[in-house]
């Protein structure tokens, strides 16, 4: 009882936290207004990436997933957690690694150069493609080797008995398995894809790329146009928002939290077969891993070369993303429920420019806006996250909830006992990669801070883009091997707790 | 005897702490940051005033446009003239005080509330170790090598971007798209601002970049490196002001002045060079630094006041966007 | 004869050292205490844990490295033998086929399976619209059609009710009697092995002891004397 008064609680708050804002904006505006022909084709253009973006990850992530599920190797659990990293970097490193690879002089074209066959270009549709399957092929990618684990070992072995040929197995076990993985991760990439704006400007190559989001950072900072800047987000808040109740109301389930330690042994596959297992590993780790080298690879020379306001900021980054961990684990704990889960996923839905333009005019009523920078910027962090941490931590609670529940219920467990003695330590393995992702997440952020920061609260990502705005080109990649080392290194802190409290 | 006079400074500070009145000023993220003029102009000010100068950093416009008369700013600093006439039209500014005579700008400057502090011309940057020719105008980019790439900036996000469709307008005219047309092959691609674009210049992904013809100063001040050159146009150029003014709502009138004379004293206007990587606009070319001397310059000067480029904004972006978009 | 050559059963970290084991035909029950190893032995015969060549011979033939469908053996679990998507008649199908139009001789054969363990007209129910003995009837079904020599029992029945599993051990033991299959079944009731078990070889302390007489492995003194008692 009482939980469900916490839970009631916490979801009306997340809620009023994601439109409040954009009430506030539109009250404050001179009223809502039609958007234009431009705007119908940024709208119709940001549809069609996402649509593409999401089809592509997920259909690149099924072989790659299959692969890592049936065949073991040393070091299998490294490449995973390696290969989930493009996830968490902040986007102007991403986009610098990616050009170093694909871009004019990059890798690839060295290569054809070198062949004497024709550079090829990454700037256009491709490059927001690339871009885009880059940042979310390991969300993919981790969805459906879940969605693989969880079958029952039962079930593969009798399907090796039975002598199922592979078109077999696939027919009886593994598609209908994909049939119900696929609209899930397919819709959560899609609405990540919705917001994007300097992915899709830099590698689309021009004004043809124009994406929803551009359009309100436009109608803010020069239209100064705030009636269309809220038409705008409610709009995009409108098509996410509907991909992600529709996803919830579907049902499927997506542990993205395990499933990676249950390998399933295959004598007698085919050679063709492991060889093809082993060109998927081999691309996947390739793609995801060679731009992140070159970022690496430039920068880390500089380390030595930044100054002490630069290692003030990064720790000042790794304090916000632990508290914003902390805000977001409790938060989510309370809305472990479906409808918690619609309500958290629109944290993901709403555009970040409305979001902070909205708290920005309501915390103008209660005084000077600078003074809650940090405290926004955490519940931010925290909320951007939640869709995620939700997504991970459901199918676990509800399993301890089915396993447990009675037998609690038998022993008059308090809630908060429930939470202390069995759901947490039931739960820990699952929380510490949940942790991780907020942790990681929060700490390559840029988001409001840069419309609230002020020069004492400076965090990482904002003095990467400061140095760049200086000038300071080889300052700034340093800066980044230092934001990716630190993401990854709580990223990897985070999930190693949790394992070991398991 | 030193550090006894440094303790009794730093009890005497702490002491007055509540009285100290405060001058708050708006400025863009990069002129507050560490490697930006403002640390240094923090500084010096504070030595001359008896105050304590607070920035607070972020997108000043949209932020006081929000605000409105309920702002705590005394000073905004960093706006350009082409998005003042919104900001104008508000009121929230006071007349500058200062007289314009004592400007020192290759154009004549009328305006009694905008006040520039720095300028630059809007140029494009090449490497001349990559590009063999330099460019002499908009025609001369049209036609540069096969496989040499411009970058450029998106005026609908970046102040620069909106900078270049306005000079591009200036030149052209009614022929503005269908210079674009012409021009968008050889475009890489177009970035939200100003630092991405030129991360892909000095990362080599690109040849020509959109920037400053003052941007060389900093490449050969500080890395010594001389190939980074500023291309000259024989159609002119696009001139670039940051402005500074004074709220009219202020609680502190009087060091708000004070702030806008500072403005215009070699202290600050010393200091703008090789911090914020432009020319001062109150000194005579003779005091600049040296780096700053030798840079070619234009013999042209364009300039549209915020009025005039209010009105051609939409229709120019409409232009270049129509023409990109093919 | 399926004879397992003194052998070392490897998974993860958990070893079991095998002596040479012969199984007759007729039902064997693989018996000891909880973790000890029972459910590896199976799995290294059926061909899911990797076993040293020249380590597992039917009928003098090393089947050691043969994929688990080449086997001549059909496999039940615990529970998870059917597919919950799927009919049971098509559950009960995929023994001969995984063609989408079974063949009317084929079709036929399945119904007989049908029928022959109770189950006549059910076919077109999902195992969810069905009891669990009836779930546990049409996996029986299963594994009669594949007509293998050899039958490995995981626990089965486990989850039914006492009666219930009776029912289906009597059912399972008839139906191998009937065509001398050779059955190896791992269980931790000794009831069940009383039942229709006529050899038990206990897995204890990293081996196994070679399938002795029913009567002797769970005399007083016996084998697993300790292990009932405790």
């Amino acid at each position: 009882m009482a939980s469900r008064v916490v839970a009631i609680i916490m979801g009306a708050a997340v809620l009023a936290a994601i439109l409040l804002p954009l009430g506030a904006v539109w009250s404050a505006s001179d009223g809502l207004v039609r958007p234009t022909a431009d705007d119908w084709a940024s709208i119709r253009f940001t549809v069609y990436q996402a649509s593409l973006s999401a089809v592509i990850s997920v259909g690149l992530a099924i072989p790659v997933a299959r692969a890592l599920f049936y065949r073991h190797f040393w070091g299998r659990d490294v490449v995973v957690m390696l290969m989930g990293a493009p996830f968490i970097l902040p986007v102007i490193v991403a986009v610098l690694g990616l050009i170093s690879v694909f871009g004019q002089n990059g890798l690839v074209n060295g290569v054809l150069g070198y062949f004497g066959v024709k550079t090829v270009s990454i700037y256009g549709l491709q490059g927001i493609l690339l871009a885009h399957v880059f940042f979310n092929l390991p969300l993919a990618t981790r969805m459906v080797l879940a969605a693989w684990g969880a079958i029952p070992t039962e079930r593969l072995r009798l399907a090796q008995s039975l002598g199922l040929s592979g078109l077999a197995l696939f027919r009886i076990i593994e598609a209908p398995m994909l049939l119900r993985v696929i609209p899930a991760a397919f819709a959560v990439i899609f609405v990540i894809c919705l917001s994007s704006f300097a992915v899709a400007l830099t590698l689309g190559g021009g004004p043809k790329a124009t994406t929803l989001e551009l359009a309100i950072y436009q109608a803010f900072r020069f239209d100064f146009d705030l009636g269309k800047a809220a038409s705008l987000g409610m709009i995009q808040l409108g098509l996410a928002g509907s991909a992600a109740v529709a996803l919830t109301l579907i049902g499927v389930r997506t542990d993205l939290g395990q499933g990676l330690d249950r390998p399933v042994l295959r004598i007698g596959d085919p050679v063709w077969r492991i060889i093809l297992d082993v060109f998927h590993i081999m691309w996947a780790a390739a793609f995801l891993l060679v731009p992140l080298g070159m970022v690496m690879a430039y920068g880390l020379w500089g380390i030595s070369s930044l100054g002490g306001d630069v290692w003030i900021a990064a720790g000042r980054s790794i304090l916000m993303a632990l508290a914003s961990t902390v805000l977001c684990l409790g938060i989510a704990l309370c809305l472990m429920h479906k409808w918690g889960e619609v309500i958290g996923s629109l944290g993901i839905a709403i555009s970040p420019l409305v979001l902070g333009t909205g708290v920005f005019l309501m915390l103008r009523k209660i005084g000077n806006p600078f003074e809650y920078a940090l405290v926004v910027t955490l519940c931010v962090n925290a909320l951007m996250a939640l869709p995620f941490v939700l997504r991970i931590l459901r199918p676990a609670a509800e399993d301890t909830r089915a396993h447990y529940g009675r037998l609690a219920q038998s022993l008059g467990l308090s809630p908060w006992a429930w939470v202390r003695w069995v759901l947490v330590p039931r739960m820990a393995r699952t929380l510490g990669f949940a942790a991780g992702l907020v942790a990681a997440l929060a700490m390559g952020d840029l988001g409001v801070i840069a419309l609230f920061g002020t020069a004492e609260h400076a965090t990482l990502p904002l003095k990467l883009y400061q140095l760049m705005g200086a000038y300071r080109m080889s300052q700034a990649a340093a800066a980044a091997v230092l934001l990716v080392g630190i993401s990854l290194g709580l990223f990897w802190l985070f999930e190693r707790l949790g394992r070991r409290y398991a | 005897m030193k550090h006894l006079t440094l303790a009794a400074g730093l009890l005497a500070a702490t002491s007055v702490v509540a009285e100290t009145p405060v001058l708050s000023i708006y400025a863009p993220d990069y002129f507050t940051s560490e490697w930006g003029p403002g640390p240094a102009i923090e500084q010096a000010f504070e030595a001359t005033c008896a105050c304590d100068l607070e920035f607070s950093a972020g997108d000043v416009l949209p932020r006081l446009m929000l605000e409105g008369s309920s702002t705590n700013a005394d000073i905004v600093i960093g706006l350009n003239t082409d998005v003042t006439k919104k900001a104008r039209e508000t009121g929230l500014f006071a007349a500058h005080g200062q007289n314009n005579a004592d400007l020192d700008l290759p154009i004549a400057w009328a305006d009694d509330v905008f006040l520039p502090f720095d300028w630059a011309y809007v140029s494009f940057v090449y490497d001349e170790t990559r590009l063999a020719t330099a460019p002499s105008g908009f025609e001369d980019l049209v036609n540069l090598p096969e496989g040499s790439k411009i970058v450029i900036q998106d005026p609908r996000s970046s102040i620069s971007g909106l900078a270049l469709v306005l000079w591009v307008k200036a030149v052209y005219g009614d022929q503005a798209e269908a210079y674009w047309a012409r021009l968008a092959p050889k475009i890489l691609t177009v970035t939200k601002g100003w630092s991405e674009a030129y991360g892909l210049f000095t990362s080599g992904e690109a040849d020509v970049v959109l920037s400053f013809n003052t941007s060389p100063a900093y490449h050969i001040a500080a890395e010594s490196d001389l190939t980074k050159k500023a291309a000259i146009f024989d159609e002119g150029h696009y001139a670039f002001f940051e402005l500074v003014a004074k709220v009219a709502g202020t609680d502190q009138p009087e060091l708000a002045d004070q702030f806008m004379s500072f403005v215009m004293s070699d202290a600050f206007q010393s200091l703008i060079p090789e911090t914020n990587w432009s020319y001062p606009a109150a000194q005579p070319a003779s005091a600049w630094p040296a780096v700053f001397a030798d840079l070619p310059m234009p013999d042209k000067a364009i300039f549209y006041d915020d009025v005039t480029a209010a009105q051609l904004r939409d229709e120019a972006i409409a232009e270049w966007r129509r023409a990109l978009s093919q | 004869m399926l004879e397992l050559k003194k052998t070392v059963v490897t998974q993860g970290t958990f070893h079991i050292q095998l002596p040479d084991l012969a199984f007759d035909p007729g039902v064997t029950a693989i018996m000891g205490p909880s973790g000890a190893g029972k459910s590896t032995v199976l799995a290294a015969i059926g061909g899911f844990i990797a076993l040293r060549q020249r380590s597992l011979f039917w009928e003098g033939v090393d089947i050691s490295q043969y994929p688990p469908s080449k086997r001549p053996m059909a496999v039940l679990f615990q529970d998870n033998n059917l597919f919950p998507h799927l009919s049971l008649f098509r559950n009960v199908a995929l023994a001969v086929s995984s063609k989408t139009r079974l063949p009317a001789p084929q079709a036929e054969l399945v119904e007989q399976a049908l029928s022959r363990v109770g189950l006549a007209g059910m076919g077109e129910r999902r195992p969810s619209d069905v009891s669990g003995g009836q779930q546990s009837r049409a996996a029986l079904a299963r594994v009669l059609l594949q007509d293998k020599p050899i039958v490995l029992l995981d626990e089965p029945f486990s989850a039914l009710g006492p009666a219930m599993k009776q029912d289906m051990l009597d059912l399972l033991a008839d139906l191998t009697a009937e065509r001398g299959a050779t059955v190896i079944m791992v269980t931790h009731d000794p009831n069940d092995a009383k039942r229709i078990a006529h050899k038990i070889s206990v897995v204890d302390r990293g081996t196994a002891t070679p399938p002795m007489p029913t009567e002797t492995a769970l005399a007083t003194g016996g084998p697993l004397a300790g292990y009932l008692s405790g």
